[in-house]
């Protein structure tokens, strides 16, 4: 399964790590580092973590999450005065 | 355009992308998303699906992904077209097609271009050639760098202390292979975050054990008998033996192919409009050619409508998802692409963010925590507001900073903070003098930085 984690919204929550720990695994205080493709028996655990996330940051293929949709500016316009 | 045409458009029109990484296949989703029914074809030099380039230099160089499995996620089907493996090497505006490197030729309705960058190359091409000398952008270069790195070299030199040379050092010393960084500037990290910034980062490289060099360029590459490379050498004239160098001087625009098109591309990028649309070489915007993600270049009103290339994951995104918007609207429709500038980076165990545009700024205070502690929120002050903020393992704190932004706060901070220390006043920023060749920063300043003064109008033949 394909993944991918918008690492402008993580915040380093680290739940994620604790739901997948084969997927995805802190490096330091809040780095995160990832296995952009998890194993097929990863799925329910990689759902957890897609449905667990704070800042919604990860976007599976074929889990339901909201991914990189959603990071406030970069969807719409801001009125900058 | 017509309601009529624009409807047409939708149902059967036939819209091209000529670049098939992040920004292209966001692009395509969101064609598809907002009703797009006609044919979509995407174009590619790699023979990839789209795949990401961020864990390219952090968990694959740790043995934690492989280089050919960072494939993108996609949220839909795009029923797409693909032609991968092919380059787009002309662009006739008037006849609307698009030439590839195998003679085909693809017409469309609407074009968007999100061909991004590449590495820069090492400038002598023979050293170049030599074997053991890497760039860091591609899969392909992925793979071959872990395959060096994994091999247990004598030592690993970098040419270039930026993010990407930084992180590849970093790699190395978690690998625990010895590492030489080469850098012209007064410290890594400076061209994007300025020398208060920079010696932070020296602190991190040289308490990890990297041998750092600064204020020091490479004069040459030396190959043994067998094409491959075994020393460097330095304009201190100091010899450092090596058998991996990496080569991480920053990027280079793909827009070659568009040379003699009549668009408004050169070494820049591709100058657009907040809508994302191409202008041409003559400064008319254009109504039917788009672009996109690392290859574009744009006004932003926060940031006084200077033209701005960002090399940010984040930037190609949105605007991906921006242009693909406009290209299937009309005008009351379209949006602009105001994306506030965010970019990411961790090394040495340090997760390193920033928002805005700390190049414009000219000083800096450490609004929280302490550089010292190495856990820290340094703020950017241009002409008496914030423009930029950056963090150091302190990321929750950003999107506070970016409103600040956003509404054009005050600098110095006059708000109060959490963990404020004595360091907290502003200093100089200390960015180099822009004009002056460094790396390559990742947020490019083009409308009128000084570095502007250094350029020279060479008229193309249209």
């Amino acid at each position: 399964m394909r993944l991918v984690v918008d690492l402008n919204k993580c915040q380093g929550y680290a739940q994620c790590a604790f739901l997948a720990p084969d997927v995805f695994a802190m490096h330091g205080e809040e780095s995160l580092i990832y296995n952009p493709h998890a194993p097929e028996e990863q799925r329910e655990r990689l759902a957890r973590a897609v449905a667990a996330c704070p800042v919604q940051a990860i976007t599976a293929d074929g889990l339901e999450g909201l991914g990189e949709r959603g990071t406030g500016s970069a969807q719409e316009a801001h009125d900058v005065r | 355009m017509s309601a009529d045409h624009l409807g047409q458009l939708r149902r059967e029109g036939r819209i091209v992308i000529v670049g098939a990484s992040l920004a292209g296949l966001r692009a395509a989703e969101t064609l598809r998303a907002e009703g797009f029914a006609g044919e979509l074809t995407l174009i590619g030099d790699e023979p990839y699906e789209p795949y990401d380039r961020p864990p390219l230099s952090k968990s694959v160089l740790l043995g934690k992904a492989s280089p050919h499995r960072t494939d993108l996620p996609h949220r839909r089907e795009i029923d797409a077209k693909w032609r991968l493996g092919v380059a787009a090497t002309g662009l006739d505006l008037s006849a609307k097609r698009v030439r590839l490197a195998d003679g085909d030729e693809v017409e469309y309705d609407r074009l968007l271009i999100a061909t991004g960058v590449r590495a820069r190359p090492w400038f002598k091409e023979d050293e170049a050639r030599l074997d053991g000398v890497c760039l860091l952008r591609t899969r392909d270069d992925a793979d071959d760098l872990y395959q060096r790195l994994k091999a247990g070299p004598r030592r690993v030199f970098i040419i270039g202390a930026g993010f990407a040379g930084s992180e590849v050092a970093s790699a190395c010393r978690e690998m625990g292979i010895p590492v030489t960084v080469a850098e012209r500037a007064g410290a890594p990290l400076v061209g994007a975050l300025g020398g208060v910034i920079g010696a932070v980062a020296t602190g991190l490289q040289t308490e990890n054990g990297v041998d750092l060099r600064t204020h020091v360029t490479v004069t040459g590459l030396e190959g043994d008998a067998t094409g491959r490379v075994r020393a460097v050498h330095l304009s201190d004239e100091s010899v450092v033996e090596a058998d991996v160098v990496v080569v991480s001087l920053g990027s280079m625009r793909n827009t070659e192919w568009l040379n003699g098109s009549g668009l408004g591309a050169g070494p820049r990028g591709i100058a657009c409009d907040a809508g994302c649309r191409a202008f041409d070489f003559r400064g008319i915007v254009t109504d039917d050619v788009f672009v996109a993600g690392d290859v574009a270049r744009s006004p932003h009103a926060l940031f006084g409508y200077q033209f701005l290339s960002l090399e940010h994951w984040g930037n190609a995104v949105a605007q991906a998802q921006t242009a693909a918007h406009n290209m299937i609207c009309d005008g009351a429709d379209r949006r602009p692409h105001l994306w506030m500038p965010a970019f990411w980076s961790s090394m040495f165990g340090v997760n390193i963010k920033s928002v805005g545009v700390p190049p414009m700024g000219e000083q800096i205070m450490i609004t929280q925590g302490s550089l010292a502690e190495r856990r820290f929120v340094g703020v950017y002050g241009y002409k008496g507001r914030i423009i930029a903020a950056v963090s150091f393992d302190n990321t929750r704190w950003l999107e506070f900073y970016q409103r600040q932004i956003e509404r054009g706060a005050p600098f110095p901070v006059e708000f109060p903070t959490v963990d404020r220390r004595p360091e907290g006043r502003p200093v100089d920023a200390d960015f180099p003098d822009p004009s002056l060749p460094t790396h390559g920063p990742m947020i490019t300043l083009s409308g009128y930085s000084p570095a502007d003064q250094q350029l020279v109008f060479h008229p193309a033949r249209h």
